[in-house]
């Protein structure tokens, strides 16, 4: 068992002169406003689209320079359609994405070729992440290729990058993926998605096949990778213990919307939205007697072709009342490194909610699902994430 | 713990291990191969069928095309006739040894143009997905509504016979299902994550086809296309043997079966020669496709 | 469930169309003029004008097609050149002897394969298994037109125990099973003709036995205590659709196959029909006979799909 402690989250600094940085230290490295992607549904007996999955539906956010920005959810709350949507891997329906000031994919903005060196991508570890065929040299050496590096240089690199991954190149770079193990080829990806000297990393849940032992050593070496190569993270993942140790601020999805972004501490110590705090109370504690006898979020998440309307957490939610089926919440506008914010009626003083501008989660933190006349919750203190 | 351990601030360190050696896909089935002698057998006997057809000209022991009024119909081993004569008192050892060309040929050269044509339609479809795989795959289909005799002799016996016409009739036919095949490895290949990392990575369709898919599809295609060899000779010799294929009086299995089937009171063994000859070389390449295909069901 | 029979039977209709089309074309793959094609050489100039107006052929490719496809839905697909009967009802005459050939093969092939094949999975890896895996090899290797050859050779000529060719002195008129003497006549080709069939469902019966014995479930029935003849008929059980579908797809294979084997032993059905056609190069009673069979095939293939969707619990196709 190996135990991770924390730095102190801080927002790392853009060093003076990275020759790539356009927009200096002050403009997010990548803004996403109101992007949308809905799925058809095919049925029917002409195999029309009879209806769409709003995968990802209207989200806004920013990813600042240096910065790790987490984003958790349920499975199937659109987490890896975003991850692909922000990779420009699947196009989007509607909306903006702005990389270093640049729009992507329009005449005057960044173009595509260019955007792909900047912002790269670790898949999950699966049997599919690497191509059986290519000796994983080869793999990593593709990208610089792609883009006009000579085959020698390319090799070279990708041996150097293999290097930097904890894998000698000399054992490693001639090996087939079915010749390594988990963390081996998840090392190996992360080796690939750096050969093209990106800026922005998108971890699509890149340690969550891992055994927990390795998972911790991929996620040191993600830190020291980070520092190394001036990168900035957007990581995503299910799991809450491994995104409140690597992220600097946390964005938290449901059903395709964002309902909540703030600084890790602020989410994972003073949660607003009612779905937050059920995430987090779910997580299973280490300390027995801090554990919950009732699950504090029961059912699965609505059907996302047809979400409720209003709020769409309300179908679980113990707060809910008629406002949150009539008014959608909207996302309050989020002003700097530090503002922690909520999509939720109980956090607008305008909302119309019974408890608006009262919100249930200052009276009692974590707990306050807890059904009525359970009395106070015990007051946790926020441990570390250990990894078992 | 097998993982290599890693500190954040610890940078690999140099080392001076030697570069491992490992095998890749198509070693590690040439690996497998040679440990399954009933496979290698049946290539051996391939490997002897093909040097006999291609070095006739010089171990025939006489000219195929020689008629002779005197020695018509003679049984096996009848004096310098090791297999006796047909009906035109032609030596059946000679054209039995010189037949192995077209046949051979009439096996290899539709199912090899069919790899090409099928397999890039296939990958096509298959990667480019949408309308474009509706119109080839659905087009696939009408020709997958015919038995695959029928769709030869339908084709042949339109344009008439010759090996020419023959050899386009079974390309035709097994363009289909050879599309299939590559149609259905490059859908699954297509959305696997490498392929998506090499599209973050900026490459183009032609360079992700090229690299990564091909590679991957290959092998399912190349498997099928072997077990399509031992078919295409037997259609093959089927519309020679029907009058469809090649024309007399060139030596070939099918239609050497079809002109000795009137003799077959007289000198019934004879007659069987080169129905055996095909009936050989047919389960040869079966024997070996089927051990390809379990030599090259690699779990990697 | 509905929904897929409904689709499935409006996904076959443009893979018919597209068969007519294909047939349609064979004319126009022939070497030559088309109306020459179709028209016996000593027409007189009256017939091909007659033949001109009624098939369209001043007016461009598409209507022709219009018109043809109109006349073989109601049943008219020409007259042979070489008869000068309606090509309807010469295919129509010859199908009920290719149906009694095909549907004799494959129950022969299904009664013998599925049984071999169950011992193949049972002794799986034994000597049984190998013979019987070996043997289905052998099937599909062997040009069965040959394989006719050789039987008629030891069976009619050497040893003349049943008729070489032919269908007896009744002909095709009044078969019947009962007939002791014509059914002489169907054993030599029905044998030839369920080789390939046999190949075919022996490999299949095999592998999906031996899936299902692999299966937790027979190591939980055999947990229970149950006998090894009582886990076999699970197996069977689910293994049978499989395996009755590619029956299914092996008898219309065999229907539009049956050429070579007919010419071999001059079985009067839709094969020799077709080979005598190729022969007098009779274009529509070519392309009337290849209609009907591939027709016949498509049916087959929905047939198989319905029945299997129908029958096995595991296939929802939504």
């Amino acid at each position: 068992m190996t135990t991770i402690t924390r730095d102190p989250p801080k927002l790392d600094v853009v060093p003076e002169g990275d020759p790539r940085d356009r927009g200096g230290p002050a403009q997010p490295l990548l803004i996403a406003q109101d992007l949308k992607k809905w799925f058809p549904v095919r049925g029917g007996l002409l195999n029309r689209a009879i209806g769409h999955v709003r995968a990802v539906d209207g989200v806004t956010f920013q990813v600042l320079k240096g910065e790790t920005l987490g984003i958790v959810g349920e499975s199937g709350c659109g987490k890896s359609t975003l991850a692909r949507l922000l990779m420009q891997l699947i196009p989007h329906d509607s909306g903006v994405l702005t990389f270093d000031g640049d729009p992507i994919g329009e005449m005057r903005g960044i173009s595509m070729k260019e955007f792909r060196k900047a912002v790269q991508m670790v898949f999950q570890d699966s049997y599919s992440s690497l191509n059986p065929r290519l000796p994983v040299e080869d793999s990593i050496a593709y990208g610089p290729k792609v883009h006009g590096m000579a085959a020698a240089a390319a090799k070279s690199l990708a041996r150097e990058l293999l290097e930097k991954v904890g894998l000698r190149s000399n054992l490693f770079g001639q090996r087939y993926p079915h010749e390594l193990s988990g963390g081996q080829k998840q090392r190996v990806n992360i080796a690939r998605a750096l050969a093209l000297s990106p800026r922005l990393l998108i971890l699509d849940e890149a340690v969550s096949a891992l055994d927990k032992s390795v998972e911790a050593q991929v996620l040191n070496l993600l830190r020291y990778l980070k520092r190394h190569f001036n990168l900035t993270y957007v990581f995503i993942s299910h799991d809450l213990n491994v995104v409140q140790y690597i992220s600097d601020r946390v964005l938290v999805m449901y059903l395709g919307q964002v309902v909540e972004i703030g600084s890790v501490d602020g989410i994972y110590t003073s949660p607003k939205h009612p779905y937050t705090r059920a995430l987090l109370t779910s997580r299973l504690s280490m300390d027995p007697d801090e554990r919950v006898e009732d699950p504090p979020i029961t059912g699965d998440p609505p059907n996302p072709i047809n979400p409720p309307s209003g709020c769409r957490f309300r179908t679980r939610c113990p707060f809910a009342e008629a406002v949150c089926a009539s008014a959608m919440p909207t996302l309050p506008k989020w002003l700097d490194a530090d503002s922690h914010v909520a999509a939720c009626h109980m956090h607008d003083a305008a909302g119309g909610h019974s408890r608006s501008g009262n919100p249930p989660g200052v009276l009692d933190p974590l707990h306050a699902l807890a059904p009525a006349g359970r009395g106070p919750a015990p007051v946790v203190p926020l441990r570390p994430a250990v990894v078992a | 713990m097998t993982d290599i351990t890693f500190g954040a601030a610890n940078p690999a360190k140099v080392d001076t291990a030697p570069p491992v050696k490992v095998r890749g896909y198509w070693q590690s089935v040439a690996y497998r191969l040679r440990y399954d002698y009933v496979t290698l057998v049946f290539g051996f006997i391939i490997l002897a069928i093909v040097l006999a057809a291609l070095l006739s000209p010089w171990i025939a022991p006489m000219d195929p095309q020689k008629t002779s009024m005197v020695y018509r119909l003679k049984p096996i081993g009848f004096k310098q006739f090791t297999l006796g004569t047909d009906e035109l008192g032609r030596d059946i050892l000679s054209r039995l040894l010189w037949g192995g060309r077209t046949s051979l040929l009439m096996g290899v050269v539709p199912v090899g143009l069919a790899v090409l044509i099928g397999g890039t339609l296939g990958v096509i479809a298959g990667f480019i997905g949408g309308k474009i795989n509706m119109l080839i795959m659905r087009t696939m289909d009408i020709f997958y509504a015919f038995p695959s005799i029928l769709l030869a002799v339908a084709i042949s016996g339109a344009m008439g016979g010759g090996m020419a016409n023959g050899m386009l009739a079974l390309t035709l036919v097994f363009i289909p299902p050879l599309c299939r095949i590559a149609e259905t490895a490059t859908t699954q290949v297509r959305g696997l994550d490498f392929v998506e990392a090499a599209r973050a990575s900026g490459a183009g369709t032609a360079s992700i086809i090229v690299h990564h898919i091909l590679g991957n599809v290959l092998a399912p295609v190349f498997v099928y296309a072997s077990g399509l060899v031992s078919v295409s000779i037997l259609i093959a010799s089927g519309l020679s043997f029907l009058g469809l294929g090649v024309e007399p009086p060139t030596p070939d299995w099918g239609l050497m079966l079809s002109t000795l089937r009137q003799a077959i009171y007289v000198n019934p063994w004879v007659c069987a020669l080169p129905g055996a000859a095909i009936f050989i070389t047919s389960l040869s390449f079966n024997m070996v496709s089927d051990g390809l295909r379990q030599a090259m069901d690699v779990k990697m | 469930m509905w929904l897929y029979v409904a689709r499935r039977i409006l996904y076959a209709v443009p893979i018919a169309l597209g068969v007519t089309a294909f047939c349609f074309a064979l004319v126009y793959l022939a070497p030559g003029n088309p109306l020459q094609l179709l028209l016996p050489p000593d027409a007189s100039a009256e017939v091909i004008e007659l033949i001109k107006k009624t098939y369209g052929f001043d007016k461009p490719i598409p209507v022709q097609y219009a018109i043809w496809l109109g006349r073989a839905l109601t049943g008219d697909l020409g007259v042979s050149i070489a008869t000068n009967r309606p090509v309807t009802g010469e295919v129509l005459g010859a199908l009920s002897n290719t149906v009694i050939l095909s549907v004799a093969a494959v129950i022969l092939a299904f009664s013998l394969a599925f049984t071999l094949g169950l011992l193949a999975a049972w002794f799986n890896g034994r000597w049984v298994d190998r013979l019987v895996t070996g043997f289905s090899i052998v099937g599909v290797s062997v040009p069965n037109y040959w394989l006719g050859m050789v039987l008629i050779i030891v069976f009619a000529v050497n040893m003349n125990w049943l008729p070489a060719t032919g269908m007896g002195s009744k002909g095709s008129e009044s078969f019947r099973l009962t007939d002791w003497e014509q059914l002489r006549h169907a054993i030599l080709p029905v044998v030839t003709m369920s080789m390939i069939p046999l190949g075919i469902i022996m490999r299949t019966t095999r592998s999906a036995v031996s899936e299902v014995l692999n299966h937790d479930f027979v190591q939980t029935l055999r947990a229970k205590g149950l006998g090894e003849f009582a886990v076999l008929r699970h197996a069977v059980r689910n293994a049978l659709p499989a395996v009755l579908a590619v029956m299914g797809l092996q008898f219309g294979y065999l229907m539009g196959g049956s050429i070579l084997i007919e010419t071999i032993f001059t079985w009067p059905g839709t094969g020799f029909l077709l080979n005598k056609a190729i022969l007098t190069r009779d274009i529509p009673v070519l392309q009337g006979t290849i209609l009907v069979l591939a027709l016949i095939f498509v049916a087959t293939n929905l047939a198989v799909d319905l029945i299997q969707t129908a029958v096995d619990p595991r296939i929802k196709r939504a």
